[in-house]
Protein backbone atom coordinates (compact mmCIF):
# COMPACT_ATOMS: atom_id res chain seq x y z
CA UNK A 1 0.00 0.00 0.00
CA UNK A 2 2.38 2.62 -1.20
CA UNK A 3 0.87 6.06 -0.95
CA UNK A 4 3.35 8.42 -2.47
CA UNK A 5 0.94 11.11 -3.63
CA UNK A 6 1.47 13.18 -6.68
CA UNK A 7 0.57 16.86 -6.84
CA UNK A 8 -2.92 16.16 -8.20
CA UNK A 9 -4.40 14.01 -5.46
CA UNK A 10 -2.70 15.73 -2.51
CA UNK A 11 -5.13 17.38 -0.11
CA UNK A 12 -2.34 18.93 1.95
CA UNK A 13 0.92 20.21 0.53
CA UNK A 14 3.83 21.55 2.55
CA UNK A 15 6.39 23.22 0.27
CA UNK A 16 9.85 24.41 1.27
CA UNK A 17 8.84 25.44 4.77
CA UNK A 18 11.60 27.11 6.77
CA UNK A 19 11.14 28.42 10.33
CA UNK A 20 13.77 30.45 12.14
CA UNK A 21 13.67 31.71 15.72
CA UNK A 22 15.73 34.37 17.43
CA UNK A 23 17.12 33.10 20.72
CA UNK A 24 19.53 34.64 23.26
CA UNK A 25 22.24 32.41 21.72
CA UNK A 26 21.46 33.74 18.27
CA UNK A 27 19.08 32.72 15.47
CA UNK A 28 18.29 29.04 15.09
CA UNK A 29 16.63 27.23 12.22
CA UNK A 30 13.98 24.95 13.70
CA UNK A 31 12.55 23.64 10.44
CA UNK A 32 14.62 23.66 7.27
CA UNK A 33 13.21 23.26 3.78
CA UNK A 34 10.55 20.71 4.65
CA UNK A 35 8.32 19.56 1.80
CA UNK A 36 5.79 16.73 1.64
CA UNK A 37 2.28 16.00 0.50
CA UNK A 38 -0.62 14.13 2.09
CA UNK A 39 -3.22 12.34 0.02
CA UNK A 40 -6.96 12.24 0.70
CA UNK A 41 -7.71 9.57 3.32
CA UNK A 42 -4.05 8.94 4.06
CA UNK A 43 -2.58 8.58 7.57
CA UNK A 44 0.85 10.19 7.67
CA UNK A 45 3.01 10.42 10.77
CA UNK A 46 5.87 12.82 11.29
CA UNK A 47 8.44 11.36 13.65
CA UNK A 48 11.67 12.76 14.97
CA UNK A 49 13.75 13.23 18.11
CA UNK A 50 12.93 15.91 20.70
CA UNK A 51 13.89 19.34 19.43
CA UNK A 52 13.62 18.48 15.73
CA UNK A 53 10.86 21.01 15.09
CA UNK A 54 7.88 18.61 14.98
CA UNK A 55 5.66 20.84 17.09
CA UNK A 56 6.81 23.90 15.14
CA UNK A 57 5.70 22.13 11.98
CA UNK A 58 2.37 21.32 13.66
CA UNK A 59 1.87 25.02 14.43
CA UNK A 60 2.81 26.03 10.87
CA UNK A 61 0.37 23.56 9.29
CA UNK A 62 -2.33 24.50 11.78
CA UNK A 63 -1.83 28.18 10.93
CA UNK A 64 -0.84 29.12 14.49
CA UNK A 65 2.64 30.23 13.39
CA UNK A 66 2.74 32.75 10.61
CA UNK A 67 6.40 33.84 10.46
CA UNK A 68 7.79 31.16 8.19
CA UNK A 69 9.06 30.82 4.66
CA UNK A 70 7.47 28.41 2.22
CA UNK A 71 3.87 27.52 1.54
CA UNK A 72 1.25 25.32 3.15
CA UNK A 73 -1.80 24.64 0.99
CA UNK A 74 -5.03 22.73 1.54
CA UNK A 75 -6.76 21.50 -1.59
CA UNK A 76 -4.61 23.89 -3.61
CA UNK A 77 -5.53 26.91 -1.47
CA UNK A 78 -2.58 28.56 0.27
CA UNK A 79 -3.29 29.08 3.95
CA UNK A 80 -2.07 32.02 6.01
CA UNK A 81 -3.73 31.24 9.33
CA UNK A 82 -6.00 28.66 10.96
CA UNK A 83 -8.09 27.00 8.25
CA UNK A 84 -11.56 25.48 8.69
CA UNK A 85 -10.43 22.36 6.81
CA UNK A 86 -7.81 21.55 9.42
CA UNK A 87 -8.87 20.25 12.84
CA UNK A 88 -6.21 20.26 15.52
CA UNK A 89 -5.77 17.98 18.54
CA UNK A 90 -3.16 19.25 20.94
CA UNK A 91 -0.61 17.45 23.07
CA UNK A 92 -1.67 19.20 26.28
CA UNK A 93 -5.01 18.62 27.90
CA UNK A 94 -7.26 21.04 26.05
CA UNK A 95 -10.85 20.39 27.05
CA UNK A 96 -12.76 23.35 28.47
CA UNK A 97 -13.17 22.58 32.18
CA UNK A 98 -16.25 24.83 32.44
CA UNK A 99 -18.18 22.84 29.83
CA UNK A 100 -19.65 19.36 30.12
CA UNK A 101 -18.42 16.65 27.74
CA UNK A 102 -21.35 17.23 25.39
CA UNK A 103 -20.91 21.01 25.45
CA UNK A 104 -17.19 20.59 24.76
CA UNK A 105 -17.89 18.41 21.75
CA UNK A 106 -20.68 20.71 20.53
CA UNK A 107 -18.37 23.75 20.74
CA UNK A 108 -17.44 23.96 17.02
CA UNK A 109 -21.08 23.37 16.06
CA UNK A 110 -22.15 26.24 18.33
CA UNK A 111 -19.67 28.48 16.51
CA UNK A 112 -21.30 27.83 13.16
CA UNK A 113 -24.71 28.68 14.61
CA UNK A 114 -26.22 25.19 14.53
CA UNK A 115 -29.51 24.89 16.46
CA UNK A 116 -29.14 23.45 19.95
CA UNK A 117 -31.14 20.25 19.38
CA UNK A 118 -29.25 19.49 16.20
CA UNK A 119 -25.83 20.17 17.64
CA UNK A 120 -26.56 18.03 20.71
CA UNK A 121 -27.51 15.17 18.41
CA UNK A 122 -24.32 15.62 16.36
CA UNK A 123 -22.23 15.89 19.51
CA UNK A 124 -23.74 12.63 20.85
CA UNK A 125 -22.77 10.92 17.60
CA UNK A 126 -19.12 11.91 18.00
CA UNK A 127 -19.12 11.12 21.73
CA UNK A 128 -20.31 7.65 20.82
CA UNK A 129 -17.59 7.40 18.19
CA UNK A 130 -14.85 7.93 20.80
CA UNK A 131 -16.58 5.53 23.21
CA UNK A 132 -17.74 7.99 25.85
CA UNK A 133 -21.47 7.22 25.85
CA UNK A 134 -22.92 7.88 29.27
CA UNK A 135 -20.42 10.60 30.10
CA UNK A 136 -22.19 13.41 28.21
CA UNK A 137 -23.04 15.44 31.28
CA UNK A 138 -19.78 14.95 33.16
CA UNK A 139 -17.22 17.73 33.45
CA UNK A 140 -13.63 17.12 32.30
CA UNK A 141 -12.45 17.34 35.91
CA UNK A 142 -14.41 14.15 36.57
CA UNK A 143 -12.68 12.20 33.79
CA UNK A 144 -9.31 10.48 33.44
CA UNK A 145 -6.56 11.87 31.18
CA UNK A 146 -7.32 9.36 28.41
CA UNK A 147 -11.02 10.20 28.49
CA UNK A 148 -10.29 13.93 28.33
CA UNK A 149 -8.08 13.39 25.29
CA UNK A 150 -10.95 11.49 23.65
CA UNK A 151 -13.23 14.46 24.37
CA UNK A 152 -10.72 16.72 22.60
CA UNK A 153 -10.62 14.31 19.67
CA UNK A 154 -14.43 14.19 19.48
CA UNK A 155 -14.60 17.99 19.61
CA UNK A 156 -12.19 18.28 16.69
CA UNK A 157 -14.00 15.55 14.73
CA UNK A 158 -17.31 17.37 15.31
CA UNK A 159 -16.00 20.25 13.23
CA UNK A 160 -15.71 17.69 10.40
CA UNK A 161 -12.27 18.78 9.23
CA UNK A 162 -10.85 17.56 5.95
CA UNK A 163 -7.52 17.03 7.68
CA UNK A 164 -7.08 15.86 11.26
CA UNK A 165 -3.83 17.26 12.63
CA UNK A 166 -2.64 15.76 15.93
CA UNK A 167 0.40 16.73 17.98
CA UNK A 168 1.44 13.82 20.22
CA UNK A 169 -2.11 13.51 21.58
CA UNK A 170 -1.27 10.50 23.73
CA UNK A 171 2.12 11.67 25.02
CA UNK A 172 0.92 12.18 28.58
CA UNK A 173 -0.82 8.80 28.83
CA UNK A 174 0.45 5.45 30.04
CA UNK A 175 1.49 2.83 27.46
CA UNK A 176 -1.62 0.60 27.70
CA UNK A 177 -4.00 3.55 27.39
CA UNK A 178 -1.92 4.86 24.53
CA UNK A 179 -2.21 1.55 22.61
CA UNK A 180 -5.95 1.32 23.22
CA UNK A 181 -6.48 4.93 22.18
CA UNK A 182 -4.39 4.24 19.11
CA UNK A 183 -6.90 1.48 18.27
CA UNK A 184 -9.72 3.96 18.71
CA UNK A 185 -8.08 6.54 16.44
CA UNK A 186 -7.40 3.88 13.80
CA UNK A 187 -10.98 2.69 13.96
CA UNK A 188 -12.31 6.25 13.58
CA UNK A 189 -9.85 7.08 10.81
CA UNK A 190 -10.89 3.99 8.89
CA UNK A 191 -14.59 4.63 9.53
CA UNK A 192 -14.46 8.25 8.37
CA UNK A 193 -11.66 7.76 5.84
CA UNK A 194 -10.19 10.73 7.63
CA UNK A 195 -7.00 12.27 6.27
CA UNK A 196 -4.74 12.39 9.31
CA UNK A 197 -1.37 13.91 10.06
CA UNK A 198 0.10 12.72 13.36
CA UNK A 199 3.12 14.36 14.96
CA UNK A 200 4.79 11.93 17.33
CA UNK A 201 8.06 10.73 18.79
CA UNK A 202 6.69 7.26 19.46
CA UNK A 203 7.79 4.74 16.82
CA UNK A 204 5.29 2.02 17.80
CA UNK A 205 2.40 4.46 17.62
CA UNK A 206 3.54 5.76 14.25
CA UNK A 207 3.96 2.29 12.69
CA UNK A 208 0.70 1.02 14.20
CA UNK A 209 -1.35 3.75 12.58
CA UNK A 210 0.38 5.15 9.51
CA UNK A 211 0.38 4.61 5.79
CA UNK A 212 3.62 6.55 5.59
CA UNK A 213 6.07 7.86 8.16
CA UNK A 214 8.14 10.97 7.60
CA UNK A 215 11.35 10.80 9.60
CA UNK A 216 12.91 14.15 10.55
CA UNK A 217 16.49 14.98 11.38
CA UNK A 218 17.57 16.63 14.60
CA UNK A 219 17.95 20.42 14.47
CA UNK A 220 17.53 21.86 11.95
CA UNK A 221 14.51 19.65 11.25
CA UNK A 222 14.67 18.33 7.70
CA UNK A 223 12.99 15.42 5.97
CA UNK A 224 15.42 12.52 6.38
CA UNK A 225 13.31 9.80 4.80
CA UNK A 226 9.72 8.86 4.07
CA UNK A 227 8.91 5.22 4.86
CA UNK A 228 5.90 3.43 3.38
CA UNK A 229 4.20 1.12 5.89
CA UNK A 230 2.82 -1.81 3.94
CA UNK A 231 0.91 -3.48 6.75
CA UNK A 232 -2.60 -4.80 6.17
CA UNK A 233 -5.66 -2.81 7.19
CA UNK A 234 -7.85 -2.73 9.17
CA UNK A 235 -5.26 -2.68 11.94
CA UNK A 236 -5.54 -2.95 15.69
CA UNK A 237 -2.95 -2.83 18.46
CA UNK A 238 -2.49 -6.60 17.97
CA UNK A 239 -0.37 -5.79 14.95
CA UNK A 240 2.47 -4.74 17.26
CA UNK A 241 3.25 -8.47 17.78
CA UNK A 242 3.81 -9.21 14.07
CA UNK A 243 7.25 -9.74 12.58
CA UNK A 244 6.66 -7.18 9.83
CA UNK A 245 5.75 -4.58 12.46
CA UNK A 246 9.01 -5.26 14.30
CA UNK A 247 10.88 -4.85 11.04
CA UNK A 248 9.42 -1.39 10.46
CA UNK A 249 10.12 -0.34 14.04
CA UNK A 250 13.76 -1.45 13.67
CA UNK A 251 14.11 0.32 10.33
CA UNK A 252 12.77 3.61 11.68
CA UNK A 253 14.77 3.33 14.88
CA UNK A 254 17.91 2.93 12.74
CA UNK A 255 17.08 6.25 11.12
CA UNK A 256 16.17 7.91 14.38
CA UNK A 257 18.97 6.61 16.57
CA UNK A 258 21.61 8.74 14.89
CA UNK A 259 19.41 11.84 15.16
CA UNK A 260 18.42 11.16 18.76
CA UNK A 261 22.11 10.71 19.70
CA UNK A 262 22.96 13.98 18.02
CA UNK A 263 20.17 15.66 19.96
CA UNK A 264 21.32 14.21 23.25
CA UNK A 265 24.94 15.29 22.66
CA UNK A 266 23.77 18.75 21.69
CA UNK A 267 21.70 19.08 24.87
CA UNK A 268 24.61 17.89 27.03
CA UNK A 269 26.96 20.39 25.38
CA UNK A 270 24.34 23.10 25.93
CA UNK A 271 23.99 22.20 29.62
CA UNK A 272 27.80 22.18 30.09
CA UNK A 273 28.08 25.54 28.37
CA UNK A 274 25.45 27.02 30.70
CA UNK A 275 27.16 25.48 33.72
CA UNK A 276 30.46 27.04 32.58
CA UNK A 277 28.87 30.44 32.07
CA UNK A 278 27.08 30.44 35.42
CA UNK A 279 30.15 29.30 37.38
CA UNK B 1 -9.25 3.80 30.52
CA UNK B 2 -12.59 4.40 32.17
CA UNK B 3 -11.34 5.32 35.60
CA UNK B 4 -12.72 8.59 36.88
CA UNK B 5 -10.85 11.36 38.59
CA UNK B 6 -11.96 13.62 41.46
CA UNK B 7 -13.97 11.37 43.77
CA UNK B 8 -16.86 13.10 45.54
CA UNK B 9 -16.99 13.52 49.32
CA UNK B 10 -19.45 11.34 51.21
CA UNK B 11 -22.41 13.27 52.72
CA UNK B 12 -21.13 12.44 56.21
CA UNK B 13 -17.72 13.97 55.53
CA UNK B 14 -19.32 17.10 54.08
CA UNK B 15 -20.82 17.92 57.49
CA UNK B 16 -17.56 17.49 59.39
CA UNK B 17 -16.07 20.86 58.36
CA UNK B 18 -19.12 23.04 59.25
CA UNK B 19 -19.55 21.12 62.52
CA UNK B 20 -15.90 21.72 63.35
CA UNK B 21 -16.30 25.43 62.50
CA UNK B 22 -19.28 25.82 64.84
CA UNK B 23 -17.47 23.91 67.59
CA UNK B 24 -14.45 26.24 67.21
CA UNK B 25 -16.75 29.29 67.51
CA UNK B 26 -18.35 27.92 70.68
CA UNK B 27 -14.86 27.16 72.02
CA UNK B 28 -13.68 30.75 71.44
CA UNK B 29 -16.89 32.01 73.08
CA UNK B 30 -16.31 29.88 76.18
CA UNK B 31 -12.60 30.74 76.45
CA UNK B 32 -13.43 34.48 76.12
CA UNK B 33 -16.10 34.15 78.80
CA UNK B 34 -13.71 32.35 81.13
CA UNK B 35 -10.86 34.86 80.62
CA UNK B 36 -13.16 37.82 81.36
CA UNK B 37 -14.80 36.13 84.35
CA UNK B 38 -11.48 35.27 86.03
CA UNK B 39 -10.16 38.78 85.31
CA UNK B 40 -7.42 38.01 82.79
CA UNK B 41 -9.19 40.36 80.34
CA UNK B 42 -10.54 43.64 81.69
CA UNK B 43 -14.37 43.56 81.41
CA UNK B 44 -14.41 47.36 80.92
CA UNK B 45 -12.47 46.88 77.66
CA UNK B 46 -13.95 43.58 76.45
CA UNK B 47 -17.35 42.67 77.84
CA UNK B 48 -18.07 39.00 78.56
CA UNK B 49 -19.55 37.21 75.50
CA UNK B 50 -22.67 36.31 77.54
CA UNK B 51 -23.30 40.05 78.10
CA UNK B 52 -22.87 40.70 74.35
CA UNK B 53 -25.41 37.94 73.63
CA UNK B 54 -27.77 39.49 76.15
CA UNK B 55 -27.59 42.90 74.46
CA UNK B 56 -28.79 41.58 71.07
CA UNK B 57 -32.44 41.90 72.07
CA UNK B 58 -31.85 45.48 73.21
CA UNK B 59 -30.10 46.68 70.03
CA UNK B 60 -32.75 44.98 67.91
CA UNK B 61 -35.66 46.60 69.73
CA UNK B 62 -34.17 49.97 70.68
CA UNK B 63 -31.51 50.73 68.06
CA UNK B 64 -33.30 49.69 64.83
CA UNK B 65 -30.41 47.38 64.05
CA UNK B 66 -32.21 45.58 61.19
CA UNK B 67 -32.86 48.76 59.22
CA UNK B 68 -29.23 49.77 59.80
CA UNK B 69 -28.13 46.29 58.71
CA UNK B 70 -30.16 46.71 55.52
CA UNK B 71 -28.69 50.18 54.98
CA UNK B 72 -25.09 48.91 55.20
CA UNK B 73 -25.95 45.81 53.15
CA UNK B 74 -27.49 48.01 50.42
CA UNK B 75 -24.36 50.19 50.34
CA UNK B 76 -22.25 47.04 50.04
CA UNK B 77 -24.48 45.63 47.33
CA UNK B 78 -24.31 48.80 45.20
CA UNK B 79 -20.54 49.14 45.76
CA UNK B 80 -20.14 45.40 45.00
CA UNK B 81 -22.02 45.65 41.71
CA UNK B 82 -20.06 48.76 40.73
CA UNK B 83 -16.66 47.31 41.58
CA UNK B 84 -17.47 44.06 39.76
CA UNK B 85 -18.59 45.86 36.59
CA UNK B 86 -15.86 48.51 36.55
CA UNK B 87 -13.15 46.20 37.91
CA UNK B 88 -13.87 43.56 35.30
CA UNK B 89 -13.97 46.16 32.52
CA UNK B 90 -10.74 47.78 33.77
CA UNK B 91 -8.97 44.44 34.05
CA UNK B 92 -10.08 43.34 30.60
CA UNK B 93 -8.96 46.64 29.04
CA UNK B 94 -5.59 46.46 30.77
CA UNK B 95 -5.13 42.89 29.64
CA UNK B 96 -6.13 43.78 26.09
CA UNK B 97 -3.92 46.86 25.82
CA UNK B 98 -0.48 45.96 27.12
CA UNK B 99 0.71 49.57 27.13
CA UNK B 100 -2.15 50.49 29.44
CA UNK B 101 -1.28 47.54 31.68
CA UNK B 102 2.41 48.46 31.78
CA UNK B 103 1.52 52.07 32.55
CA UNK B 104 -1.13 51.49 35.23
CA UNK B 105 -0.80 48.09 36.90
CA UNK B 106 1.77 49.27 39.45
CA UNK B 107 -0.44 52.21 40.41
CA UNK B 108 -3.47 49.99 40.82
CA UNK B 109 -1.43 47.62 43.01
CA UNK B 110 -0.22 50.60 45.07
CA UNK B 111 -3.81 51.78 45.44
CA UNK B 112 -4.79 48.36 46.81
CA UNK B 113 -2.27 48.77 49.62
CA UNK B 114 -3.13 52.42 50.43
CA UNK B 115 -5.25 53.29 53.52
CA UNK B 116 -8.03 54.71 51.36
CA UNK B 117 -10.37 55.26 54.31
CA UNK B 118 -8.31 58.39 55.05
CA UNK B 119 -9.66 59.89 51.83
CA UNK B 120 -13.15 60.17 53.35
CA UNK B 121 -12.99 64.00 53.72
CA UNK B 122 -12.58 64.32 49.96
CA UNK B 123 -15.66 62.22 49.21
CA UNK B 124 -17.54 63.94 52.02
CA UNK B 125 -16.92 67.28 50.29
CA UNK B 126 -17.96 65.88 46.90
CA UNK B 127 -21.03 63.84 47.91
CA UNK B 128 -21.94 65.35 51.30
CA UNK B 129 -23.34 63.25 54.19
CA UNK B 130 -25.19 60.93 51.82
CA UNK B 131 -25.18 57.22 51.07
CA UNK B 132 -22.94 57.92 48.03
CA UNK B 133 -19.96 58.90 50.19
CA UNK B 134 -19.92 55.39 51.69
CA UNK B 135 -20.67 53.65 48.39
CA UNK B 136 -17.87 55.46 46.57
CA UNK B 137 -15.46 54.84 49.45
CA UNK B 138 -16.31 51.12 49.26
CA UNK B 139 -16.09 51.13 45.48
CA UNK B 140 -12.67 52.84 45.35
CA UNK B 141 -11.24 50.56 48.03
CA UNK B 142 -12.60 47.37 46.47
CA UNK B 143 -11.76 48.15 42.87
CA UNK B 144 -7.98 47.36 42.75
CA UNK B 145 -8.20 43.66 43.70
CA UNK B 146 -10.90 43.05 41.08
CA UNK B 147 -8.81 44.74 38.38
CA UNK B 148 -5.61 42.94 39.40
CA UNK B 149 -7.24 39.52 39.67
CA UNK B 150 -9.02 39.99 36.32
CA UNK B 151 -5.66 40.73 34.66
CA UNK B 152 -4.11 37.74 36.41
CA UNK B 153 -6.96 35.43 35.42
CA UNK B 154 -6.79 36.47 31.77
CA UNK B 155 -2.98 36.36 31.62
CA UNK B 156 -2.74 32.91 33.17
CA UNK B 157 -5.30 31.29 30.88
CA UNK B 158 -3.57 28.18 29.55
CA UNK B 159 -2.09 28.86 26.14
CA UNK B 160 -3.44 25.62 24.74
CA UNK B 161 -7.02 26.79 25.40
CA UNK B 162 -6.33 30.02 23.52
CA UNK B 163 -4.81 27.94 20.71
CA UNK B 164 -7.92 25.74 20.59
CA UNK B 165 -9.92 28.94 20.06
CA UNK B 166 -7.51 30.06 17.35
CA UNK B 167 -7.68 26.68 15.64
CA UNK B 168 -11.46 27.11 15.41
CA UNK B 169 -10.96 30.58 13.91
CA UNK B 170 -12.58 32.45 16.79
CA UNK B 171 -12.85 36.22 16.49
CA UNK B 172 -11.36 38.36 19.29
CA UNK B 173 -14.84 38.83 20.79
CA UNK B 174 -15.61 35.09 20.67
CA UNK B 175 -12.19 34.34 22.10
CA UNK B 176 -13.03 36.64 25.05
CA UNK B 177 -16.55 35.38 25.78
CA UNK B 178 -16.00 31.70 25.06
CA UNK B 179 -12.48 31.13 26.36
CA UNK B 180 -10.72 33.92 28.23
CA UNK B 181 -13.60 34.96 30.50
CA UNK B 182 -14.74 31.48 31.55
CA UNK B 183 -11.12 30.41 32.07
CA UNK B 184 -10.41 33.48 34.20
CA UNK B 185 -13.63 33.28 36.22
CA UNK B 186 -12.21 31.43 39.26
CA UNK B 187 -9.48 34.05 39.67
CA UNK B 188 -11.92 36.91 39.04
CA UNK B 189 -14.12 35.58 41.85
CA UNK B 190 -11.15 35.69 44.21
CA UNK B 191 -10.78 39.39 43.25
CA UNK B 192 -14.48 40.10 43.80
CA UNK B 193 -14.35 38.44 47.24
CA UNK B 194 -11.33 40.53 48.22
CA UNK B 195 -12.98 43.63 46.76
CA UNK B 196 -16.11 43.06 48.83
CA UNK B 197 -14.06 42.65 52.01
CA UNK B 198 -12.22 45.93 51.31
CA UNK B 199 -15.52 47.63 50.44
CA UNK B 200 -17.25 46.49 53.63
CA UNK B 201 -14.34 47.59 55.83
CA UNK B 202 -14.28 51.01 54.20
CA UNK B 203 -18.07 51.47 54.18
CA UNK B 204 -18.42 50.66 57.89
CA UNK B 205 -15.30 52.71 58.66
CA UNK B 206 -16.67 55.75 56.85
CA UNK B 207 -20.09 55.37 58.51
CA UNK B 208 -18.25 55.31 61.82
CA UNK B 209 -16.14 58.39 60.99
CA UNK B 210 -18.91 60.59 59.59
CA UNK B 211 -21.61 59.39 62.01
CA UNK B 212 -24.03 58.59 59.23
CA UNK B 213 -25.66 55.54 57.75
CA UNK B 214 -26.01 52.00 59.01
CA UNK B 215 -24.03 49.75 61.31
CA UNK B 216 -20.87 51.92 61.44
CA UNK B 217 -22.98 54.82 62.65
CA UNK B 218 -24.63 52.59 65.27
CA UNK B 219 -21.22 51.32 66.47
CA UNK B 220 -19.99 54.92 66.83
CA UNK B 221 -23.17 55.83 68.72
CA UNK B 222 -22.97 52.90 71.13
CA UNK B 223 -19.23 53.42 71.69
CA UNK B 224 -19.82 57.08 72.57
CA UNK B 225 -22.40 55.97 75.12
CA UNK B 226 -19.86 53.45 76.44
CA UNK B 227 -22.31 50.63 75.74
CA UNK B 228 -19.58 48.08 75.13
CA UNK B 229 -21.83 45.01 74.99
CA UNK B 230 -24.07 46.78 72.44
CA UNK B 231 -21.00 47.87 70.43
CA UNK B 232 -19.74 44.29 70.16
CA UNK B 233 -23.24 43.05 69.32
CA UNK B 234 -23.41 45.62 66.48
CA UNK B 235 -19.99 44.41 65.27
CA UNK B 236 -21.52 40.91 65.08
CA UNK B 237 -24.07 42.33 62.62
CA UNK B 238 -21.22 43.72 60.47
CA UNK B 239 -19.81 40.18 60.39
CA UNK B 240 -23.28 38.99 59.41
CA UNK B 241 -23.26 41.35 56.40
CA UNK B 242 -19.95 39.81 55.36
CA UNK B 243 -21.29 36.27 55.84
CA UNK B 244 -24.44 37.04 53.80
CA UNK B 245 -22.35 38.43 50.92
CA UNK B 246 -20.02 35.46 50.97
CA UNK B 247 -22.91 33.01 50.84
CA UNK B 248 -24.57 34.91 47.98
CA UNK B 249 -21.28 35.13 46.08
CA UNK B 250 -20.67 31.43 46.54
CA UNK B 251 -24.13 30.68 45.14
CA UNK B 252 -23.48 32.93 42.13
CA UNK B 253 -20.10 31.27 41.57
CA UNK B 254 -21.61 27.79 41.78
CA UNK B 255 -24.27 28.83 39.30
CA UNK B 256 -21.73 30.27 36.87
CA UNK B 257 -19.20 27.48 37.18
CA UNK B 258 -20.91 24.33 38.45
CA UNK B 259 -17.81 22.26 37.63
CA UNK B 260 -15.89 24.10 40.37
CA UNK B 261 -17.75 22.29 43.10
CA UNK B 262 -17.07 18.84 41.64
Amino acid sequence: MSLAPNADDAILAVDDVVVRFDTPEGPITAVDDVSFKVRQGEFLSVIGPSGCGKSTLFNVIGGLLSHHDGVVSVGGETISGPHHSIGMVFQEESTFPWRTVIDNVAFPLELVGMRRAERMERARYFIGMVGLNGFENRYPGELSGGMRQRVSLARTLASEPKILLMDEPFAALDEQTRLLLGDKVLQIQQQLKQTTLLITHNITEAVQMSDRILVMTYRPGKVKRIVNIDLPRPRTSEIVTSVAFGGYVAKIWNDLREEASRGMKDEEAHALHHEGVSS
Amino acid sequence: MTDLAAPRLSPRRRFVAPAFGIAALVGVFLIGELLVQIGVINRFIVPPPSEVMGSFHRIVSEERVFSRFLFTATECLIAGIMLTVFGLAGGVLMHRFKLLQQACETWVAALAAAPLVLMYPLFLVIFGRTIWTMIIMGFVAGLPPVILKTIEGMSTTRKVLVNVGRSFNLSATQQFWKILLPAALPTIFVGVRLGLIFALINIVGTEFLINFGGLGHLIADLAERYDLAGTYAAICFVILVSVVFFIVLEKVERWLRPFGSR
